[in-house]
Formats: structure tokens, C-alpha cells, sequence
């Protein structure tokens, strides 16, 4: 065998060609830098974990000023907008069979005199618990509320109703997202999400396309390695890749006001190796597929159990294990660790290794594999 | 001139199947230095599968042999840096100008003084004036052109032509074969496939592929004569010609009846059977028999029918 030397200058022709194609593709190149900002704008703005206002019918049965207190409460919490007064049980449940209310509030005859004799009245609240995240947060918030509603009220005689002191005094510490805010997770997720689908996309059309448009033959019959066909063909994309960050970081800080607290070299580590990662598997995507169509199928084929298994759409370790196992082969999975962890945790190059390694090893596998597809001849 | 040259191309029992059907069938080629080799045959004839065996696009099922000294099975990375390919599709890249498909390819074979070298090939194939358009919007002829200026930019000893002039007018078709020829004065082997017979005989040597067998090779002359084809030219009023060509195919010993305008061409293999064929209408006056040559059309024709019969061999003659 004659040696064949990785050739910098036939790497350079590949480069250049590869750029100029890109250019020249508008429709494609306005989606590297469109597809970005809209999902950025539309999930950015749209996701919401924290569901509030969400519309409560109230049937009371007893007017007072207790129970005018604990709606006025739960209005003023925000979770829920009372806007229906019902009349009967049977309407109330047809309202929540419909779906037009959330919740439903049913304040029993005689609670008021109740309350006051110290009986206990028992206070019923429907939810349409369908969705659990919908429904979840106004639950766990609303034992705070109608006690917050009713200690007021209950002063001179009432007093001995007052809640006994907790024995032990709790303190939650709420890192790093203090406030619950959505959008600290989920901005720094949508960079990863965002970067898995355009480089697959796009590198698993590399080489199809050059099959399906005749070039391929062409490309074989001059004297030009394989791994110097890839890295010519995926050098763009890592540039790309790079645009995107840029906008998607700058719109987390300008719309999103999502904090950087850690190192931006560091992180910037973790998302070159993350963008190489998909590149790799994008063209080891288009190395097996015929065409431009299987090569799209096989894209979204890897895409949704990146975005569904990741952590990114729920959290990671509400999977089960076997779930979890998944999850971790998928680089998606560990580079919100890394995303998250930089900008939210100032994490270091040292903490964020545990999730850099695997990545690493992706990385190698899937350029391996592409490598040991790559075809040199038309066979 | 030093003791006889090693051929440039020198293969022997070449052979290529997909699945259980044999495309190229234990071909053997030698083509020396210099020479303009034509390759004729029909569509799916296996000539498309033997270049690209050549060249190392395809891996030889059996066979074995060299191009340009080297081994065709396992030193396919230096056959590809002496060698100039021109794809029968044209298969440059259709979103980059005529200019940057040049670049691209003289950096890939790492051609110093790279600017100069695409401006002399663009200079030299008169497409200076196109250099920054784009090879998609360029005509077939233009097409040609280029991929030509690509194939010997690196001024390969090997060319390779894949039917180059399909789908060409006949002047860019000239002007195209006196372009090989100048490049074949100068020392470059071409091998050229081709349907058109007049470009079949522009080459120094031939050979004929159908259904994967080579059937002749050699000088056009020399396959005309191995063929063995006696062939009688008749020539009389249209209606009686006509008449004549209707009559006389299907006859026993008459193989080929072709009119060219107020001619007909009667052939056959058997010298015999056909004049015994052909006597009863030799009498007709208004009809002017002579004795003609065959025509390397007769002779690829006949070939061809020969090559079809080895694949029935029951089929009734």
C-alpha cells in the first residue's frame, strides 16, 4: 500500500468548497440562522412550568367573610382566576368534564358558623388533574393560601383556632433559580436542542447530497482521503454552530435575562465538543442513508428521544432507569448538564467533566463509525 | 525510442457482477502510450462498469492487471493522481462557478502555482469569459468543456471518457476530438467510449463491448475485416428499393438490410448463402448491383447479433 498522508492543502479545497456551497444555498443558510431565533422566541416566551391564572368556577353555598377572604386569597395568589360562579354540583362538573375551568371551589352550606364553632368545616376544591403540571403548583400552594386567608380573621375568641407553631422550623434554599423562573432552564436548554437538530440536519445531508446530485463519483475518482473529505465537510458547520450560540446567547441575556455566572472559556469547551458530537453523528447519518430522505428520517429518528429523554422537556431523573441509561448516551443529555451547570451554577472545567468525557467518547465513536462507512469506491 | 514501452493499460480477464448478472465478462484490454482507444458498444454493454474498474471506482469481481504500472485491485490512491476521469453525467458542482470547480480541483491535487494553471486551462478551453459562471447554467457543450479542463488540469497521463459527447452539437463535437487529439500528440493515453461511428473512427485502436464480452479489438479496419461481413449495394428507383429491402430481410444468408438514401446495404457472414440469397433479384434491370465494402456499422451490428445469440443458444438461426 502507498502511505497516504493527511493533506492539509486537500482538507483546504474541501473547506473552501464546502463554504462556498453554503453561501450560495440561501434557503438553507437563512434556516441556520432563522431556525434558531424562532424556536428561541416562540419556546422562550411560550413554556411555562409555573402555570398561573388558570380559570377556577366557585360555588358557594355560604357567604361570610372567611370565605370571602379565601377566594379573595386564591384570586390574589395569581394561580387562579375565579371566573364563574356556578350553581349547582352538576354544573361544576360539567365544567370540569368540559374543560372550560381548572379548578372548581365548593364552599359548603353553613361554613362560616361552623368555622367559628371550631368544628373543622372541610373545604372541597376540584382540579382537572389531567396534566399534573398544570395543576401542581396552585395545589401545593393553596394549604399557604387559605391559611394565610383565614389567620387574620380569626382574632378575640377565635384566636384558640390559630395554628400551633411547627416544632421545627423549615428552611429551603432555592439555588440557582431562586425566583422558578422557566426560562433559566429552559433558554440554556433550547442552545443545545437547537445546535442537535440544525448540525444533524444539515451534515446528514453531506454526503447524500452528493450522491443523489452526481458529484459523488466525481469526488472518488480524485485523490482525496476520507477523513479529509469529513473534516473539510463538517469545518463549516462548527462555524455555524457558533453563530448560533452567539444569537442564542445574546438573546438569553437581552430578552431572557437568563445570568452567565460561570466561565465563558469553559463553556465554551463544552459546546465545541457538543456541536463536533452531532456533526459527527449527522455525518455518520449520511454515510448509511441513500438518499436525502432517509438521511432527514434517520435525523429525527435521533432528535426526539434527544429531546424527550434528555432532561430537557422533563426532568431527567423522573425516568426510570432504564430510561436513565438511554438519556445518557444521548450528548444532548450531557451538555445541558454542562450549559446549565456553567451559566446557572458557575460550574468549573473540573466540575463539568463528568459530562465532557462522555461527550468526548461520543464523539469518537460516531467519527469512527462515519469513518468506517465512508465508501471509496461506487461498490 | 528505448525497448517497447509497458502498455499503459494492461488487464486481463476483467470481470464484474451484481447479483447473478455478469455486467463485464473476463474482458481483456491493453492500450499503449499515446494511443486514442475507442470503446464501443451498446447501452449496457459494461463499458461505464470497465472504466470505472479502471480507475479504481469499482473493485474487479476477477481479473487482474494495471494501469499505468500500477495495480488496479490495491494501488487504486496512485492510479487516481495520474489519472483524468470524465463522468459520463456530468458530475462537477453545479452551485459553484466554472472558476471555483477548477480551483477545487487543483487544490485537491495539490497543483502549485494554482492561480496561474486554472487561468491557462480556462484560457486554453475558451472559458475565460465564463469563469464566474455557474457550471448549472452553463449548456451541455459548455458542460463538456469544463469537466475536460477539470479532468486534465492536472495534466493526467491517463484519460478516461466516459461518452463525452452525448448530447453535443456536432462543431463542439469536432472541436472536442481535435482537442484529444492534440493532447494525445503530446504523449496523453485516451480511452474514450462512444456510440457515434464517425468518432469510433477517429480513434487508433477499438474495441467493441456487448453484454459485458469483448466481441473485436484492434484497428477499425482490422474489426471491419474480422468480422467477415460480404456485403452487395444495390441502388435503383426508391419504390423498388423499398420493395427490396422488405423482401430480402429475413432471408436465409442476408443478415443486414440497411437503405442509406438510394442505396441498400444487403449483408451477411456467409458470403455463399447470401449471393444465393440475393440472385433471383440481380436479374431485375431497373436495379444496379456491385460489390461493396461493409461499413464498421455492419460490422458492430453483426457483432452485436452474434453476442445476442451466445446468450439463446437454441434460438433458431
Amino acid at each position: 500500500m502507498i502511505k497516504r498522508r493527511f493533506s492539509f492543502g486537500r482538507l483546504v479545497a474541501v473547506v473552501v468548497k464546502e463554504f462556498i456551497q453554503m453561501r450560495r444555498d440561501r434557503l438553507t443558510f437563512a434556516m441556520m440562522v432563522g431556525i434558531p431565533i424562532m424556536q428561541l422566541l416562540l419556546f422562550g416566551y411560550a413554556i411555562n412550568s409555573d402555570p398561573r391564572h388558570l380559570p377556577t368556577a366557585v360555588l358557594s353555598q355560604d357567604n361570610g367573610p372567611f370565605s370571602r377572604a379565601i377566594l379573595a386569597a386564591m384570586q390574589n395568589s395569581t394561580y387562579f382566576r375565579l371566573t364563574v360562579t356556578a350553581e349547582s354540583v352538576a354544573e361544576v362538573d360539567r365544567m370540569l368534564d368540559r374543560g372550560t375551568v381548572q379548578f372548581a371551589v365548593e364552599i359548603p352550606v353553613g361554613f362560616e358558623r361552623r368555622l367559628m364553632r371550631g368544628d373543622i368545616p372541610a373545604l372541597l376544591v376540584m382540579a382537572d388533574a389531567t396534566d399534573p403540571a398544570a395543576t401542581g403548583n396552585a395545589v401545593l400552594a393553596l394549604q399557604q393560601i387559605v391559611q394565610g386567608a383565614v389567620a387574620p380573621l380569626l382574632t378575640g375568641p377565635l384566636e384558640a383556632l390559630l395554628p400551633a407553631p411547627q416544632p421545627v422550623e423549615l428552611r429551603i434554599h432555592r439555588r440557582y433559580n431562586p425566583e422558578g423562573l422557566t426560562q433559566y432552564n429552559i433558554v440554556p436548554g433550547l442552545m443545545g436542542t437547537i445546535l442537535t437538530m440544525t448540525m444533524i440536519i444539515m451534515t446528514s445531508l453531506a454526503m447524500t447530497r452528493e450522491r443523489e446530485r452526481g458529484t459523488m463519483e466525481n469526488l472518488l475518482a480524485m485523490p482525496v482521503r476520507p477523513t479529509e473529505v469529513m473534516v473539510g465537510k463538517l469545518v463549516p458547520f462548527i462555524g455555524v454552530g457558533l453563530v448560533q450560540v452567539a444569537v442564542i446567547l445574546g438573546a438569553a441575556r437581552l430578552l431572557f435575562h437568563v445570568p452567565m455566572e460561570g466561565n465563558a472559556a469553559v463553556l465554551a469547551v463544552g459546546l465545541t465538543v457538543f456541536i463536533v458530537a452531532n456533526l459527527a453523528v449527522g455525518f455518520l447519518f449520511s454515510t448509511v442513508a441513500q438518499n436525502q430522505l432517509q438521511a432527514m428520517q434517520m435525523s429525527f429518528f435521533f432528535f426526539l428521544p434527544s429531546m424527550l429523554m434528555s432532561g430537557f422537556m422533563f426532568p431527567f431523573r423522573g425516568m426510570p432507569g432504564w430510561a436513565q441509561a438511554i438519556g445518557e448516551a444521548l450528548p444532548l443529555t450531557h451538555f445541558l448538564r454542562v450549559v446549565r451547570g456553567v451559566m446557572l451554577k458557575a460550574n468549573s472545567l473540573a466540575d463539568t467533566w463528568p459530562d465532557i468525557w462522555p461527550l468526548l467518547a461520543f464523539l469518537t465513536a460516531a467519527l469512527g463509525l462515519a469513518l468506517l462507512r465512508y465508501r471509496q469506491t461506487l461498490d | 525510442m528505448s525497448a517497447p514501452e509497458a502498455p499503459v493499460i494492461s488487464v486481463r480477464g476483467l470481470t464484474k457482477r451484481y447479483g447473478d448478472k455478469t455486467v463485464v465478462d473476463k474482458v481483456d484490454l491493453q492500450v499503449m502510450r499515446g494511443q486514442i482507444y475507442g470503446f464501443l458498444g451498446p447501452n449496457g454493454s459494461g463499458k461505464t462498469t470497465t472504466i470505472r474498474m479502471l480507475c479504481g471506482l469499482l473493485v474487479p469481481d476477477a481479473g487482474e492487471g494495471t494501469c499505468l504500472g500500477h495495480d488496479i485491485r490495491t494501488e487504486s490512491w496512485a492510479i487516481k493522481q495520474r489519472v483524468g476521469y470524465m463522468t459520463q453525467k456530468f458530475s462537477f458542482y453545479e452551485d459553484l462557478t466554472i472558476r471555483e470547480n477548477l480551483d477545487f480541483v487543483a487544490r485537491l491535487y495539490g497543483l502549485p502555482d494554482r492561480r496561474a494553471k486554472v487561468a491557462a486551462a480556462l484560457e486554453r478551453l475558451g472559458l475565460a469569459e465564463r469563469r464566474n459562471q455557474l457550471a448549472g447554467a452553463l449548456s451541455g457543450g459548455w458542460k463538456q468543456r469544463l469537466a475536460l479542463a477539470a479532468c486534465i488540469l492536472h495534466q493526467p497521463d491517463l484519460l478516461l471518457l466516459d461518452e463525452p459527447t452525448a448530447g453535443v452539437d456536432p462543431k463542439a463535437r469536432r472541436a472536442f476530438w481535435d482537442e484529444i487529439h492534440e493532447l494525445s500528440a503530446a504523449g496523453m493515453t485516451v480511452l474514450v467510449s462512444t456510440h457515434y461511428m464517425d468518432e469510433a473512427e477517429r480513434c487508433h485502436r477499438i474495441a467493441y463491448l456487448a453484454y459485458g464480452k469483448l466481441m473485436a479489438h484492434g484497428t477499425v479496419a482490422e474489426v471491419v475485416a474480422g468480422a467477415g461481413l460480404s456485403t452487395w449495394h444495390v441502388s435503383g428507383p426508391d419504390r423498388r428499393i423499398a420493395e427490396l429491402a422488405r423482401t430480402l430481410s429475413g432471408l436465409k444468408g442476408v443478415e443486414m438490410v440497411a437503405p442509406f438514401g438510394a442505396t441498400l446495404h444487403v449483408s451477411g457472414a456467409d458470403a455463399a448463402a447470401l449471393d444465393t440469397a440475393v440472385q433471383p433479384f440481380q436479374a431485375d434491370a431497373a436495379l444496379a448491383w456491385r460489390r461493396g465494402e461493409p461499413t464498421l456499422e455492419d460490422a458492430f451490428i453483426h457483432l452485436m447479433d452474434s453476442a445476442t445469440d451466445n446468450y439463446h443458444p437454441d434460438a433458431p438461426r
